[in-house]
């Protein structure tokens, strides 16, 4: 599974663009450095780490599981 | 739970680049590269002037600032006194190609033994967005606000051909616009460093980057105009010693 690290996304897109399950999208609510961060659904997930490849900001850790 | 894939350890706090910006790739490709080789304490980078120099408050390697342009000089100096240190450079396009570009040349006409990285994103970044030596025909910057004109700016200049020239150990353009470049990029900076740890020489890795900010683009628009744009004039692919 993916884990998030909310604070550090700034919104660019690159994983939502990226992740070929289409399993990220950006949320409802803001962080705090004013961004929509990142969400995933885990049902759509299969941890394959397109997501870390693609980010500048290591938002992401892919995870056992 | 075990992390399968995380940010290298020598990846602190939080970067201070804009939203899409390529460097923060380029970054954590060069530290997992770093990692990898078990070179964390080993690993000596010079930092150019530019957007660069943001790195020396998110990366935990020994790193120096060097002045505008002259990194090349630095880390050659470096390798020198230090050769069983890994060395590398860590550069914009502006202070390579532009202020730097008697340091970048010397450097591999002596095939001095160290790794040249040069993020080109087109602009001068940091200072807002003036006119690099490789921004593209008829793009729009505070300094040719009607597109670059080749009749009176000259053409793009290619850093990488112009290195080829020399008798150099390992040269390699990338790009970080996708997945499958950025995967391909992390070969090409391993590739530097196993070369000048190994063979010895100099070595370079070249690398189309976003600046989604001076583009005046959204993050997801720059790296379609890479896709679609820069990567015809500045093809990516390895230009020297890939054989290896
Ligand atoms: C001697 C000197 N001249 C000019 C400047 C202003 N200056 C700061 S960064 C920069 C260019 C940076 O462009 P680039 O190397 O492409 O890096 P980027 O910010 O795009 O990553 C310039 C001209 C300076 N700091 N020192
Ligand atoms: S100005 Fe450009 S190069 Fe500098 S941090 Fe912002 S996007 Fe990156
Ligand atoms: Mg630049």
């Amino acid at each position: 599974m993916v884990h998030i690290n909310s604070e550090k996304c700034k919104a660019c897109g690159y994983c939502v663009k990226a992740c070929p399950k289409g399993a990220l999208a950006f949320g409802e609510n803001v962080n705090g450095k004013g961004y929509h961060a990142v969400t995933v659904d885990e049902e759509k997930c299969v941890s394959c780490g397109t997501c870390y490849t693609v980010c500048p900001d290591t938002v992401f850790t892919i995870e056992e599981g | 739970m075990a992390a399968v894939k995380k940010a290298p350890s020598t990846i602190y706090g939080y970067n201070s680049f804009c939203p899409g910006c390529g460097h923060g790739i380029v970054i954590r490709l060069i530290a997992e590269v770093v990692e990898e080789m078990g070179l964390a304490e080993d690993a000596i980078g010079v930092l150019a002037v530019g957007c660069s120099c943001l790195t020396n408050r998110y990366l935990a390697l020994d790193l120096l600032q060097a002045a505008h342009g002259r990194a090349a000089a630095s880390a050659g100096a470096i390798k020198r006194c230090r050769p069983d240190k890994l060395v590398f450079t860590y550069q914009g396009d502006g202070d390579a190609a532009s202020i730097g570009i008697a340091e970048t040349l010397y450097s591999a006409q002596r095939n001095e033994n160290f790794t040249q990285i040069i993020v080109n994103n087109g602009v001068y970044g940091m200072t807002g967005g003036q006119m690099s030596p490789t921004s593209l025909v008829g793009q729009k910057t505070t300094t040719s606000v009607k597109g670059r004109d080749p009749e009176i700016m000259g053409m793009p200049l290619k850093i990488s051909e112009l290195i080829s020239h020399f008798d150099v150990s390992y040269l390699a353009r990338g790009s970080v616009h996708d997945a499958a470049h950025i995967r391909k990029t992390k070969t090409y900076i391993r590739k530097a460093f196993e070369t000048q740890m190994n063979q010895g020489g100099y070595t370079c890795v070249e690398i189309i980057s976003p600046c989604p900010t001076n583009w005046h683009l959204t993050p997801l628009q720059a790296v379609d105009r890479i896709e679609k744009e820069v990567l015809e004039y500045y093809p990516v692919g390895e230009i020297k010693g890939g054989a290896r």
